[in-house]
């Protein structure tokens, strides 16, 4: 018992991490509900792995990959926004899910579940983990120019439309993997809060992430390890956490306000 | 006697087509080196288009000529900054190799070191505009597109911007390519004006803009109105 407690935090730890790293640039594209919405088409995939007995988060993955490929290439020919297209796609793909899950895997797959994890899944999370964050940092400050100014970024020879198919590869990754332990209905979560309660505290984008980095794994961490103590579902116990350390930053920041 | 290698762009039959429509009508101009070209028109005459066709962000047909060893800095009309946790110092090193940011501070006359930890979003428009001036300039480019680059900002604070680029354009023998609504601003700063609506109305000495026959040709004849006389 002990080594799935040490084993759901260190994977708490990873992916809160690199969650909020990537959810942070989502949050500055305006995307944050994009991440939360992508979450959902993860289900077919969950619900065909379970079906035909593989990993059903490998499923999650290639389901949300794919859709965020279709996606990226629909709003490139169409010029609709990515928030539009993933709005129609998640519901089509929730629809597709809830008819197909069988019903005892659909409450693990909506809220997610830690207790039977392993060191593989333990192992997979940290090296997905670093891996994304690590791509994500290559891409980062590109990102950050287009966001400025797309012509800007062009003119500086930067490809922004393969940039963002690489960013939304990455979170294709980080969802799947963040389904694991908050379930696709909370998975928007890890990308969102974390990304918001640095915002309040950041003055400059070194900060910014690496405050987002943090608060993700803390978020993770400690709702895991409340979870465990309580005998509580992972998923709510890791969405209290991150909004109690929004909640204080919120405070942080109107304290600092009145004291200016 | 002018010769080819006095040019550092010259451009003919430029055509860009937008959704079938055309934005921009068989241009055809040449920019000398060291000069600054004023491109004028009114809104929607295609002059961010043509800028965007001529660093190639946009498709467009027609012959488009760069001297060699040209290095570019582009400084748009709109950014976004507002919403991004972005200091100065940050911005300034995007995308460029290991910078001093004061000295790029420096250049566009900001000589308030504090100001390079200050949020982008948290500068006054005049502070903005010479930080993505100073961000132009440094790669040290041979030639400075610029898109109405005190918009947004109040009149007095616009000279000041204008002198210091004359400046640095003297300095560093730059070229510039500059849009602008104000005819003021094409009178002073400008060698050559290149006035646009979606075909070329003028390409000639900016001086001519004082001519009325000059000005007719670019805005068109007046047209008059009757309007309510006074009551004796």
């Amino acid at each position: 018992m002990l080594d799935v407690v040490i084993l759901s935090l260190f994977i708490g730890i990873f992916v809160g991490t690199s969650a909020g790293y990537v959810g942070s640039l989502m949050v500055l594209e305006k995307m944050a509900l994009v991440g939360d919405a992508l979450s959902h088409v993860a289900l077919p995939g969950l619900a065909i792995g379970i079906l035909f007995n593989f990993d059903p988060f490998i499923g999650a993955f290639i389901f949300l990959f794919a859709s965020a490929a279709i996606i990226w290439q629909v709003q490139r020919v169409t010029q609709l926004s990515f928030e539009a297209l993933v709005g129609a796609t998640f519901t089509l793909a929730l629809a597709i899910g809830i008819m197909i899950i069988p019903e005892p895997e659909l409450l693990e797959a909506l809220f997610g579940n830690i207790a039977k994890v392993t060191m593989i899944d333990a192992v997979a999370a940290a090296v997905i983990s670093v891996v994304a964050i690590l791509l994500t940092r290559v891409i980062y400050r590109k990102l950050v120019l287009a966001m400025i100014s797309e012509d800007l970024a062009i003119s500086k020879g930067i490809d922004v439309a393969k940039t963002n198919l690489l960013f939304l590869f990455l979170v294709s990754v980080v969802v799947a993997i963040g389904i694991k332990i908050v379930g696709t209905l909370l998975v928007g979560f890890l990308v969102i809060v974390p990304a918001i309660a640095s915002k309040n505290l950041s003055p400059d984008m070194r900060r910014y992430s690496l405050l987002t980095a943090l608060f993700g794994a803390i978020a993770a961490f400690s709702g895991i390890l409340l979870s465990n103590f309580l005998s509580l579902p992972p998923g709510p116990m890791v969405v209290f956490s991150g909004i109690a350390v929004f909640a204080v930053t919120i405070v942080v920041n109107w304290k600092r306000k009145i004291t200016v | 006697m002018t010769t080819t290698e006095d040019y550092l762009l010259r451009v003919s039959d430029l055509n860009v087509k937008l959704q079938n429509q055309t934005i921009l009508d068989n241009i055809s101009f040449s920019v000398k080196k060291g000069t600054t070209l004023a491109i004028l028109g009114p809104n929607g005459a295609g002059k961010s288009v043509l800028f965007r066709a001529l660093l190639n962000l946009l498709p467009h047909s027609g012959n488009v000529k760069w001297a060699e060893k040209v290095k570019i800095g582009y400084v748009p009309q709109n950014v976004a900054v507002s919403d991004i946790p972005l200091s100065v110092k940050e911005f300034l090193t995007i995308g460029k190799s290991e910078i001093d940011a004061e000295n790029a501070l420096s250049l566009v006359r900001l000589y308030d070191k504090s100001i390079l930890n200050k949020r982008l979003g948290a500068l006054s428009g005049g502070e903005l505009r010479r930080v993505l001036i100073a961000w132009a300039l440094v790669d040290d480019p041979t030639v400075l597109f610029l898109d109405e680059p005190t918009n947004g900002i109040d009149v007095g604070s616009e000279e000041p911007i204008f002198l210091m680029l004359n400046d640095i354009k003297k300095k560093r023998n730059m070229t510039i390519l500059l849009i602008t609504h104000d005819i003021h601003t094409v009178k002073e700063y400008s060698e050559y004006l290149l006035a646009l609506n979606k075909c070329v109305t003028f390409f000639g000495k900016s001086e001519e803009i004082a001519n009325l026959a000059t000005q007719r040709t670019i805005y068109g004849e007046p047209v008059c109105v009757e309007t309510l006389k006074a009551e004796e």
